[in-house]
């Protein structure tokens, strides 16, 4: 037990978790989090989780239920690659901190969410800048073996996308 | 003297959409409305006010939601509403509407394969439904003006 008044977590210089797991609050995600547990004890991956009501609760890797408000920016600035379900959030706060992020979708026909909707938002988005989509286990211990090429998206990139939706809005909001 | 616009999203994904385009409404006086205490602060965004969080599965919770966006209306009186989702922003839209406001349902960028069931709906009463998929435009009236992706 921490002493009163020691912080939770001790800082300890030159540790960082290179992997951030991320599969939102809502609902469980079992198969994503037991594949990255299968893949941090054979590869012995640094990685910090937040596993949300998933029952499987990782072995290998330190996790939490749902990550502070306040915990938010340490956890997405200090990794180096997110591991996430196909949430758009997630995908967003992924730019936004400039990281590549992984996208493993959950399937309705697995009983993972209500519709198939995030394979869909995975077939839009693979491709783009600073995403890659894990369709698989193995894509995802492929991507996983190869996180230090991954490259997040440019300030470019992600401007260029946003840039002219917003500037269209503002003028249509203008002349209401 | 600057429009009012009341711009409503649950919290998670349908709240950092809003938060990207309300780089779109600095010619307004805003007030915004979400779900989950602490978001406006993370986002920068002020003055805001919570409301209850609802979905079609649970319609006490929606009772709740429904009051709470009656009573933001009311008091803020806006010219325009603007929501990213989910139910709290459509039934924001529908109160507004029937009040006068001008309302725009900007539909999540998760819906890459047809519209959602809010926007939808939203299509037979709003000003303007807003997809942010060129592929999906005209899909129950909406149009296509970028997207946040």
């Amino acid at each position: 037990m921490a002493a009163p008044g020691w912080p939770k977590q001790i800082p300890i210089h030159g540790w960082r978790p290179l992997i951030l797991l991320t599969v939102g609050t809502q609902l469980p995600f079992d198969r994503l989090v037991s594949a990255l547990d299968d893949l941090t004890g054979r590869f012995g991956l640094d990685v910090y989780g937040q596993v949300g009501i998933s029952t499987v609760k990782p072995k290998n890797f330190p996790s939490v239920q749902n990550i502070a408000a306040q915990d938010f920016d340490q956890k997405f600035r200090s990794a180096d690659v997110i591991v996430a379900h196909a949430g758009i959030g997630t995908v967003l706060s992924a730019q936004k901190y400039r990281k590549p992020i992984i996208l493993f979708p959950r399937k309705a026909s697995l009983g993972e969410h209500r519709n198939e909707h995030q394979t869909a938002t995975c077939n839009q988005l693979e491709n783009r800048p600073g995403i890659y989509v894990a369709w698989t286990e193995s894509d995802l211990e492929r991507l996983v073996a190869d996180r230090a090429s991954l490259k997040a998206a440019s300030t470019d990139d992600v401007a260029a996308g946003r840039g002219s939706f917003v500037s269209n809005l503002r003028d249509y909001l203008e002349q209401l | 003297m600057r429009k009012r616009l009341l711009a409503v999203a649950s919290g998670g994904g349908h709240w950092e959409q809003l938060a990207i385009i309300s780089q779109s409404f600095d010619k307004f006086d805003v007030l915004y409305a979400t779900t989950l205490p602490g978001l406006p602060e993370k986002s920068g965004l002020a003055p805001s006010v919570l409301v209850t969080d609802a979905n079609r599965d649970r319609p006490l919770q929606m009772l709740l939601c429904a009051k709470d966006i009656a009573g933001v209306i009311l008091k803020f009186r806006p010219n325009i509403i603007i929501s990213t989702g989910a139910a709290p922003g459509f039934i924001a839209l529908l109160f507004g509407k029937m009040l006068g406001a001008k309302v725009i349902w900007v539909d999540s960028v998760a819906n890459s394969e047809q519209l959602s069931l809010s926007g939808k709906l939203a299509s037979r009463f709003a000003d303007r439904v807003l997809t942010q998929w060129q592929h999906l435009a005209g899909q129950s009236k909406s149009q296509y003006m970028g997207g946040v992706l």
